[in-house]
């Protein structure tokens, strides 16, 4: 039986405590929000490519927080580098985890690469992840939100789910909104006057 | 042949003393010729952590994360790498990110690789057109103090702020002399 993404972005941000989250754009980010809005979610808008990334820079400013990312195959699919470059540097603190419902969910649902067979768990074992899984069931997801917030990473999972529409639940749009709340809670509120 | 370089010429060290001031802890680059000694300092330095990327595009996303999460960051690059980062740079905009990139000119200047010349002759364009103000040099003496303007330009007024290092200061790569080393 397929996972359905919404309950699997759930599971993973249920009773999430001080982790920080950057959710890739499109459905991964409403999956983040239907869970929750949060401040310590930096939800994307665009900038395709770049959650893996911005996961790195937020895990090596904040090496005492856990950093998850919580991206779709197609956003981590143009940011295949980005697995390289994570990989090379090992953020012990940093987790990428792609909802892969191997379809560009946003644009019509055409097939990405992961239907066509790419194997995204291998590619980050090979780019020196510490970890690689390829998740199907409900028990994978537990032990995914438990390595998250407790494994030595850079962790990597690519959940498949079944490849649905599912209701949009959008966060706020506004960039400097969404930066100034990030830092005001992970920082103090006098981040946004530095 | 080791003897230290005049103040002037040795803009690298200048540069890292620069960014030492502006407590730049994090680091990214694609490599270019024109940038390697400053790369060096930079990675000899345990203050800043260094991030070498596979494409001049993570930097941005890099620089992101390392603000929200309160550091400060650095991106140097080839001017051919501006290419890599125009999409991106919309984020900066939109999200009014204060970054700073640091980009060696190739395709101007006496330049021997014709397929240099289009990105290089557009970067300084490129860059404007996605909301970045744009600081040029062409003099070793200057460089120190116009990286100093763009990182007080891109913290002050969150924005993002370049330095293009002209290819006359840099020096025009010579495949022969790379030839022969």
């Amino acid at each position: 039986m397929s996972l359905h993404r919404r309950d699997v972005v759930q599971t993973l941000l249920a009773d999430r405590g001080g982790l920080l989250v950057v959710a890739g754009l499109g459905s991964t980010a409403w999956d983040c929000t239907a869970a929750g809005d949060h401040d310590l979610t930096f939800p994307l808008w665009g900038a395709m490519g770049c959650a893996a990334v911005m996961g790195l820079g937020l895990a090596l400013a904040q090496p005492k927080r856990r950093v998850l990312v919580i991206t779709g195959d197609g956003e981590m699919l143009m940011g295949l580098g980005s697995l390289a470059t994570i990989g090379v540097r090992k953020p012990a603190n940093l987790s990428v985890v792609v909802i892969d419902n191997e379809r560009y969910g946003e644009t019509g649902m055409q097939a990405t690469h992961t239907a066509g067979g790419v194997d995204l768990a291998a590619m980050a074992r090979a780019a020196g992840f510490a970890s690689g899984v390829l998740v199907r069931d409900a028990a994978g997801v537990s032990a995914l939100r438990k390595a998250v917030h407790e494994a030595d990473g850079p962790n990597f999972a690519q959940v498949k789910v079944a490849a649905e529409k599912v209701p949009l639940v959008l966060p706020p749009r506004e960039g400097v909104l969404l930066k100034n709340r990030f830092r005001a809670a992970l920082l103090g509120a006098g981040a946004a006057l530095e | 042949m080791n003897a230290p370089l005049p103040a002037a010429a040795d803009w690298p060290l200048a540069v890292h003393q620069v960014l030492l001031q502006h407590r730049i802890g994090v680091v990214g680059y694609v490599p270019d010729a024109g940038h390697k000694r400053l790369i060096e300092l930079c990675q000899a330095d345990a203050r800043m952590r260094c991030v070498v990327l596979s494409t001049e595009e993570e930097g941005i996303g890099l620089a992101a994360g390392a603000w929200l999460g309160g550091a400060r960051s650095v991106l140097l690059m080839q001017s051919s790498g501006v290419g890599n980062i125009i999409n991106a740079l919309g984020m900066v905009h939109e999200c009014r990110f204060p970054l700073t990139i640091l980009v060696t000119m190739r395709g101007e200047n006496g330049e021997f690789n014709p397929w240099q010349v289009p990105m290089g002759q557009a970067t300084g364009e490129v860059l404007r057109a996605m909301g970045t103000v744009v600081h040029r040099v062409d003099a070793a003496a200057d460089v120190a103090g116009q990286v100093d303007a763009s990182l007080r330009i891109a913290h002050g007024s969150y924005c993002a702020a370049a330095v293009l290092i002209g290819q006359r200061l840099i020096g025009i790569k010579s495949f022969q002399e790379q030839a022969n080393q």
